[in-house]
């Protein structure tokens, strides 16, 4: 139980590759936020998603090395 | 733009260059081992690099002077299509975090240098090894020699021109890692990423205001852009697939490269490493903010000869002299800090899969360590003498051919990790026909690392490097599966 939760955290790590490789879900101008266009805004935000994706990830995994 | 010298900008400059040059000599006696002559001490730090280290170092050596004088450059130029950079640089670190610590454990547990290192006692082939060894170094050279257009961006445009200054800072890099090995650019490291964060935040908090806001920003690029009839502000739909695929292929290839490999080895536990996976977005944040320094060439109406100066430019202009001089310097120690430990990386494998596979095998530890010194020395006078003799655009194509060409080495270097179904000369083949192939269609393509495809419907184009990934991976498996096993697969 507790395992295939802490696999289940790892799955977590492929979602940044499915929200970014796949541009013409983000290749629009609007809605604009502070001025960026969605697409420059919608890919920087991923930087704190991907980290906090990871931090989870992290928290889930035994370092025993 | 003007190139007359300003005693301010350059005073503050020569001071963080000094200081720097100090920082290198001092930290052959910081974290000092017991003895630096030996390949674990002077290449990898002693393998002793925590957090915070690992944190500056990977950051300082994997977000590279160049980065900052390129990625903006091609924002200027072609829009939207230049920030495949930020993908990149986000799709790499879950990459990093399941791949990365199990490549550490096994280089700490059997004393691995280099990737060359892994190979061989995995698979137990020379040839192999050779291949994975000598591909790392060839694509690390232009790739040095790539930090010293990135410096010499900022020279010029602190009114020094010629090949003399550019090469006395080489100069003086080259002896303080022939002295200190992986420490001085870690040390380094510190000074150099605190810097570059200032200037960073400093630039895209203040040259908005300066001109406009960024909404305005971006409407004065889309605005250059529709009056030179090249570039947008979004994709195009026949550049998804080659966006996507450079992003993904290069953040594979990324930390196949020996200046990234060395400091993921460096490091003092797989934990560090996974807890940097985390922390080192923060790198990717600030390169994101700085690639729109191209959009804000085109709102500051800035005249420029090559791209390559936006970034330069728009500190001359907007900044006060001094400021200026701290964003140069910090752009120039920037430089240093990759070209050293890509010298060191380069060394590390001449050393340990050429010199002791083939010319001595007996040779002691302290003897590989004089070899990797003397061998650092070798490969920063080589990138010197590159960018002095040779056209820019050579070491830029080179470059990029150095991209699809350590890609290659992913097969051998990772998928022994999780599984020893393959064997040396399956892996070998798969190699061989990567690089050949890859090359030939990158040449095909006049040196341009996209290649064109028609799947009946419209023809789009995609990455080269990744293709030529596909067809190594269906070649290793191919002849892995066709070609019997001589002997049991070694453990």
């Amino acid at each position: 139980m507790e395992k295939s939760r802490k696999k289940a955290a790892l799955w977590l790590l492929v979602i940044p590759y499915i929200g970014l490789l796949w541009p013409p879900l983000y290749n629009v101008r609007e809605p604009a936020l502070f001025g960026f266009p969605f697409f420059y805004w919608y890919q920087l935000l991923w930087v704190p998603i991907t980290a906090t994706l990871t931090f989870i990830a992290y928290r889930s995994t035994r370092h025993d090395d | 733009m003007t190139t007359d010298i300003d005693g301010t900008a350059l005073a503050v400059f020569l001071f963080f260059f000094a200081l720097v040059t100090v920082l290198g000599f001092v930290a052959s006696r910081w974290r000092k081992p017991e003895t630096l002559a030996h390949i674990d001490e002077w290449g990898l730090g002693g393998r002793s690099f925590g957090t915070w280290i690992t944190w500056f170092l990977v950051g300082g050596d994997f977000y590279t002077a160049y980065t900052v004088i390129a990625v903006p450059a091609l924002v200027y130029t072609v829009g939207a299509y230049g920030f495949f950079a930020l993908p990149y640089t986000i799709v790499v670190y879950p990459f990093v975090f399941m791949v990365m610590p199990i490549l550490w454990k096994r280089a700490r547990d059997f004393g691995y240098v280099t990737a060359g290192d892994v190979v061989h006692g995995q698979y137990g082939s020379r040839g192999l090894e050779l291949a994975v060894a000598a591909t790392g170094v060839i694509a690390t050279m232009p790739y040095i020699a790539l930090q010293l257009v990135g410096m010499t961006a900022v020279l010029k445009a602190l009114g020094l021109h010629g090949e003399l200054p550019l090469a006395i800072a080489f100069i003086v890099l080259a002896l303080y890692t022939y002295s200190a090995g992986l420490r001085a650019p870690a040390l380094i490291a510190f000074v150099k990423d605190i810097m570059i964060y200032i200037v960073v935040i400093a630039a895209v908090a203040l040259i908005p205001s300066k001109l406009g806001g960024y909404a305005n920003v971006f409407a004065s690029a889309d605005a250059a852009f529709q009056a030179k009839g090249k570039g947008d502000l979004l994709l195009a739909g026949n550049q998804y697939v080659a966006y996507a695929t450079l992003a993904f292929g290069s953040a594979l290839a990324a930390f196949m490269y020996p200046h990234t490999l060395t400091g993921i080895f460096a490091s003092n536990s797989g934990k560090t490493i996974r807890k940097n996976a985390v922390l080192l977005p923060a790198y990717t944040l600030l390169l994101g903010l700085l690639a729109l320094l191209g959009y804000m060439g085109h709102a500051a109406g800035l005249k420029l000869d090559s791209a390559n100066d936006v970034v330069p430019a728009l500190f001359r202009t907007l900044f006060s002299g001094w400021f200026s001089g701290f964003a140069f310097a910090a752009i120039a120690i920037g430089a240093l800090v990759p070209a050293a430990v890509m010298s060191i990386g380069a060394a590390n494998l001449f050393t340990r899969n050429f010199w002791k596979a083939y010319v001595d095998p007996n040779v002691s530890d302290a003897g590989e360590a004089k070899v990797a010194k003397l061998t650092s020395l070798v490969v920063k006078v080589g990138a010197l003498l590159v960018i002095i003799f040779l056209p820019t655009q050579f070491a830029l194509d080179l470059q990029l051919l150095g991209g699809i060409w350590i890609l290659q080495t992913l097969p051998a270097l990772v998928f022994g990790l999780y599984t020893n179904w393959f064997r040396a000369p399956s892996l070998l083949a798969g190699w061989f026909v990567g690089f050949i192939g890859g090359t030939f269609l990158v040449w095909d393509a006049g040196w341009k690392p996209l290649h064109l495809i028609s799947l009946g419907g419209e023809p789009f184009s995609i990455y080269t490097g990744l293709l030529a990934l596909a067809a190594n991976i269906a070649v290793a498996v191919a002849v892995n599966a066709v070609v019997p096993a001589r002997t049991p697969a070694r453990a």
